[in-house]
């Protein structure tokens, strides 16, 4: 397990984590790959991993009937790949497809909401940790459907 | 019917900078869809990367259009045209030979010779990547005289990208990196998909050695800029094209004006910390 914790440590996501905590979670994770094009998630599926990404390319999707599945967002080398883990109904809402070869920390997400309920410190950390990139995301999402560029006048 | 100026003829002369002169198109590319590049001869005059002239399609109106050329040649004026409007849908059906009016070219530049020696970033959205290339081909034309180049460019989708043969060109300079996203694709498509900013810590640049260069809707260039803050490039490294409605391109009509600006002559290139202020200024 000791070795899982430090893999888990080079990835940006635990940087500033007590060691304990890391060892702590570290229980919940393990090494996954997936090759290019391998579907990691699907639309309306149970949540119950999530995934750090240490190299490698995923491509968020949506299906739209008549057009096929359009790519709202990819995510890269060092970002999380999931979060509707955290809260109820723990379902995704989207596809993800590997774009490439992606290398990742897979937690099982009932093992590490137990872990956040047995310990509230761990569950602030996890929360700390997944606003921000939530927030972010947010944010963009938000100037992505705003079509800046398409109603932009030359 | 109009016909081109004679060679050699100046704009001043054919009756001062409020009247166009005319000239036939000598190159014409349609980059994609609704967006067209041509060439019409400069007639002696020079430009600087940034700055626009009004062109004049005859019998619909004139529209400001910044250039889109390398600077290294001053003979020809090149300009990127998005067909959004009745003038500017009159100027992208004008095809090789045919005849437009041209007055300029005006307003300030973008800072060249402040970023020599630095690291340069530029960021694109849209149609926005057109007056930022006058900008990229100076930078490879004195390749020796910056650090790195890093251009993040964002666009609609994969089928909007302007000039996706030269992004691939540039990509193969050395110290010139190019990251693209695009807001959504097809599966077809194996690059980023998102918005600019979320590329920004891409980019391989000394924060404190960089110069910005941004851009795009004005929106995207706030929160650009505001990221830019957050990555350690200050307000006074980084500088924008804004757009407003310009008529006459001599801060005398006040269609431009903004604040106590007037667009077409104080600007289109702005340092942000002279202009982030008045952004946030709805009123204006």
């Amino acid at each position: 397990m000791k070795e899982m914790a430090d893999i888990l440590r080079q990835h940006p996501f635990v940087h500033g984590l007590d060691d304990g905590v890391v060892d702590f979670i570290a229980g919940c994770a393990r090494n996954v790959v997936f090759q290019a094009n391998q579907m990691i998630l699907k639309q309306g599926d149970s949540a119950d991993w999530f995934y750090l990404i240490r190299r490698g390319a995923v491509a968020l999707e949506m299906y739209a009937p008549g057009k096929g599945p359009i790519t709202f967002l990819t995510v890269r080398d060092g970002e999380i790949l999931g979060s509707t883990w955290l809260l109820p109904p723990y379902r995704w809402t989207y596809d993800a497809r590997a774009v490439e070869v992606t290398r990742a920390i897979a937690f099982d997400a009932e093992c590490l909401r137990n872990k956040c309920e047995a310990d509230h410190h761990v569950g602030y950390e996890m929360m700390k940790r997944f606003l921000p990139p939530l927030i972010e995301r947010l944010q963009n999402a938000r100037m992505q459907s705003l079509d800046l560029y398409g109603a932009q006048a030359s | 019917m109009l016909k081109p100026l004679d060679a050699g003829a100046r704009p001043a002369a054919a009756g001062g900078i409020m009247t166009p002169y005319f000239a036939a198109v000598t190159k014409r590319v349609r980059e994609i869809p609704d967006v067209v590049t041509f060439e019409v001869p400069s007639n002696g005059v020079s430009f600087q990367p940034g700055q626009f002239n009004m062109l004049y399609a005859a019998g619909v109106g004139e529209v400001p259009i910044s250039m889109s050329g390398n600077p290294a040649r001053q003979d020809v004026f090149v300009h990127t045209i998005r067909n959004v409007g009745a003038v500017s849908h009159a100027l992208a059906q004008i095809k090789r030979t045919g005849v437009v009016g041209v007055r300029g070219p005006f307003g300030t530049g973008w800072p060249i010779a402040q970023a020599r020696g630095k690291d340069v970033l530029i960021v694109a959205g849209g149609i926005g990547l057109a007056p930022l290339r006058p900008v990229i081909y100076a930078l490879i034309n004195q390749r020796e005289a910056f650090g790195r180049i890093a251009l993040v460019y964002g666009a609609r989708s994969p089928e909007d990208l302007l000039f996706a043969k030269e992004l691939d060109a540039w990509r193969t300079i050395p110290g010139f990196q190019v990251e693209v996203t695009v807001d959504h694709a097809t599966r077809e498509w194996r690059g980023n998909v998102g918005f600019v900013t979320s590329l920004l810590g891409e980019a391989d640049v000394d924060p404190d050695e960089t110069i910005a260069m941004l851009c795009g809707p004005e929106i995207m260039m706030q929160f650009t800029a505001g990221a830019l803050a957050d990555r350690g490039i200050g307000a006074d490294q980084v500088y924008v094209s804004m757009e407003r409605s310009m008529k006459c391109a001599l801060g005398f009509c006040g269609h431009c004006q903004w604040g106590p600006a007037f667009v077409c002559r104080d600007g289109p290139v702005y340092s942000f910390d002279k202009i982030g202020p008045m952004m946030a200024i709805r009123e204006l």
